[in-house]
């Protein structure tokens, strides 16, 4: 039995990942290194205000001041900070006003990647802006939602268009100061995406941003900016990519998202940068803070994700719950295969009365990879009645993965209830038998079984994505069974 | 169609079957009867190509073909279907979403175009009304939460699906009352024609009351060592197994 175990895990091939090609494109990058004439550089680039190079400055300063976190259950290689290129950019014409204005390459490539550009060609329900290295590409329907007041645009544009905004939010929920690759990205972040949502606004579309990293040597940081106004609606989508490389890349980006009075956001990622070779080779290094606070009294906060990419994941998107009556859902799927790392998962800080909160992590660990779930529940004193339930849930296929959970609760209100529920499972051979023996074979099997085990958090995707995740899923796992 | 020649498996290192000799034409209804431990699991589960059981020698020739050089998805797709004794659960997998999957494997294999969606959940509401089982099990995952009963039924339910042209069934009967024994059967008796074939494992003389075995063979040690027609089993209701027992370790 052991060898035939031993045999299927070891055809874990760690499959063609499927986006792995490079777009030959000119690139404009400026030199390898960090210091505060680079960070002054990339403003400049970008052709910010003062008060943003001023910012960008601050948050260098503090950074220096600063660790890298080794608190995570991941062995990270020492990463040296002056060896990586901050800002890459495919050469374009300065104003991409339509189309016709975008390289054709780039049109290409989002096109491989499944994201047409042209708007006529886009899933109907989608905008999407795409950011390629450290420079938004192009921004779809940006015209149709802002005859609702909706903003969708580049965060440069952002910056550019409505600084006041910009100033107000930005930071807000995630500081500069907040940790290390917080800091790190607010000095050198190049673009991302910027999304307000008017007072009463549900938006029509599903907003998306698509990410890919495509230059060598590159860092990529972005930052997404969500504010959602009283009695607004947005359900946002998030994918991300990178061509197949030896060497590893460093990714850190910020996400913020804010809800007023009754607001509703819904972010959902499908995260499937580069994961490296099966001899753990390459690959992304996913170093990402993910946090939005529901500030407004029964506003509502919603992370889904499926983690398939990416050699080491650390991110933990997580909710304030400050007004009263919030709600706040961590749905979460993330698999590791071959020598992939995975230390994911959220951080729920009850701060207003009657706040609930809703942790689903399904971990999934093969080959000869580690995949922790690490989750914070913190209750404070005057979050009366507030409630939480968790339930982390890992599978494993095959014996040399490792999967973990770390939950910390800490409560300070006697009135609140908050539940955890964890499970260690494997696919069972008898399983996989179940299926052989009805006509399905193997790979098909686990495909499925894995799919079922993560179905409460697939169903939380969007349609279109749900699809896309089942199939990522099924990919990211061809042959490894335990 | 299905030939067992002298067939030895060893499971975990012990010899569990010890010289099996079967042979099952089509229409034919086998009955392998047998107290707890004398291989009848085994020989089921050999038949349907679980790696874990190690066949050291013998022949078994099906169709024409050698099974056991298929694998077991393509013994399945070749028609062989094993009605297990202990259903295995899939949480979050819908019995739709698998057998539809199950069903289009077979139709791939057979080079034919698989149902629309459509066509499936019709085929799933006459074959459902046929096996008389709830409609609901349907919509739920793969065996999961089923009681002992609906397990079985959703056996006989997957087969009468699949319309496999030979039904292993693997002690169907245990845990089932009589009702539920009566829709088990009736679903293998829509089963039963000239050209398919069906072999029961039971421990008990009472649903061959209602699934009428052409013969019947008694499986003791490892080995065949009786074989008779549907009254052998009135014999092994009436006497028991011992004097089976008796009989061939004198011969032993």
């Amino acid at each position: 039995m052991t060898s035939e175990q031993d045999k299927i895990i070891n055809e874990v091939t760690g499959n063609d990942y499927k986006y792995g090609f490079e777009t030959l494109i000119e690139t404009e990058t400026l030199p390898k290194g960090l210091n505060e004439e680079i960070v002054r550089a990339i403003s400049a680039k970008k052709d910010e205000p003062e008060w943003m190079t001023e910012l960008r400055i601050k948050a260098f300063r503090h950074w220096q001041t600063m660790q890298m976190p080794d608190w995570a259950h991941l062995k990270i290689p020492k990463i040296d900070y002056q060896d990586i290129i901050y800002y890459a950019a495919p050469k374009q014409k300065p104003s991409l006003d339509s189309l016709d204005d975008v390289d054709p390459e780039l049109i290409d490539t989002f096109n491989k990647l499944g994201i047409p550009l042209e708007e006529q060609k886009l899933m109907t329900g989608v905008a999407v802006d795409a950011v390629m290295d450290s420079i938004s590409v192009k921004t779809t329907f940006s015209e149709t939602l802002a005859k609702l007041g909706i903003i969708f645009c580049s965060f440069s544009d952002a910056v550019k268009n409505y600084p006041d905004l910009v100033k107000k939010y930005m930071g807000s929920v995630v500081p500069y100061t907040d940790n290390f690759f917080a800091a790190l990205n607010s000095a050198v972040f190049s673009d991302g995406s910027f999304c307000f949502i008017p007072k009463g606004v549900r938006c029509p579309m599903e907003l998306s941003t698509y990410f890919r990293i495509n230059a060598a040597n590159t860092g990529q940081f972005e930052r997404t900016l969500i504010v959602a106004e009283d009695d607004s609606y947005v359900s946002y989508l998030e994918g991300c990519t990178a061509p197949q490389r030896d060497e590893n890349q460093l990714h850190a980006a910020i996400v913020e998202i804010v809800t007023m009075e009754n607001a509703e956001v819904k972010y959902s990622t499908v995260q499937n940068w580069y994961p490296g070779n099966k001899d753990g080779v390459g690959g992304i290094y996913n170093f990402v803070t993910k946090r939005g606070i529901c500030k407004g009294d029964n506003s509502k906060i919603s992370w889904t994700q499926v983690e398939t990419g990416s050699a080491i994941t650390w991110k933990y998107p997580s909710c304030i719950l400050k007004g009263d009556n919030t709600t706040a859902e961590f749905y979460s799927v993330a698999v590791t295969n071959n020598y992939q790392q995975a230390d994911t998962g959220t951080k729920m800080i009850h701060i207003g009365k009657n706040s609930k909160s809703v942790i689903v992590s399904k971990g999934i660990s093969a080959g000869k990879s580690q995949n922790s779930y690490r989750g914070l529940v913190k209750v404070l004193k005057g979050a009366e009645n507030a409630r939480n339930f968790s339930q982390c849930d890992s599978l494993l296929l095959g014996d040399k993965c490792g999967a973990h959970t770390f939950p910390y609760i800490e409560v300070d209100n006697d009135s609140a209830i908050v539940e955890h529920e964890a499970t260690t499972s494997k696919i069972g051979e008898d399983q996989i038998f179940y299926c052989n023996q009805r006509g399905i074979e193997t790979e098909n099997a686990i495909g499925l079984i894995v799919n079922g085990y993560a179905k409460e958090v697939l169903n939380k995707l969007p349609m279109e994505f749900a699809v896309e995740a089942q199939k990522l899923l099924a990919i990211s796992l061809e042959g490894s069974v335990g | 169609m299905l030939s067992i020649k002298d067939l030895k498996v060893k499971v975990e290192g012990r010899d569990i079957l010890k010289g099996i000799n079967i042979d099952v034409k089509p229409g034919e209804v086998h009955a392998i009867m047998g107290p707890n431990g004398s291989g009848k699991s085994t020989l089921a589960a050999t038949l349907a190509g679980k790696d874990t059981f190690e066949v050291t020698s013998g022949e078994v020739r099906y169709l024409g073909k050698d099974l056991l050089d298929l694998s077991p998805e393509d013994r399945a797709r070749e028609g062989i279907f094993l009605g297990f004794q202990y259903p295995v659960e899939i949480p979050g997998v819908s019995m739709v979403n698998f057998l539809r999957t199950a069903l289009n494997e077979h139709m791939k294999y057979k080079g034919e175009k698989p149902l629309s969606a459509g066509d499936f959940l019709k085929l799933m509401r006459e074959k459902k009304e046929l096996v008389d089982i709830n409609s609901d099990l349907t919509s739920r995952s793969v065996n999961e939460g089923f009681s002992g009963g609906e397990k079985k039924k959703n056996e006989i339910f997957q087969m009468a699906l699949l319309n496999p042209r030979l039904a292993i069934l693997d002690e169907t009967d245990s845990g089932l009352d009589i009702d539920a024994l009566r829709i088990v059967a009736k679903g293998v008796n829509n089963l039963r024609s000239k050209d398919n074939a069906i072999i029961v494992i039971t421990h008990y003389q009472r649903l061959l009351d209602y699934i009428v075995p052409d013969y019947v063979h008694v499986l003791y040690n490892g080995k065949i060592v009786k074989s008779g027609d549907k009254t052998l089993a009135y014999e092994l209701e009436k006497n028991g197994y011992d004097w089976i027992r008796q009989e061939s370790d004198i011969n032993v």
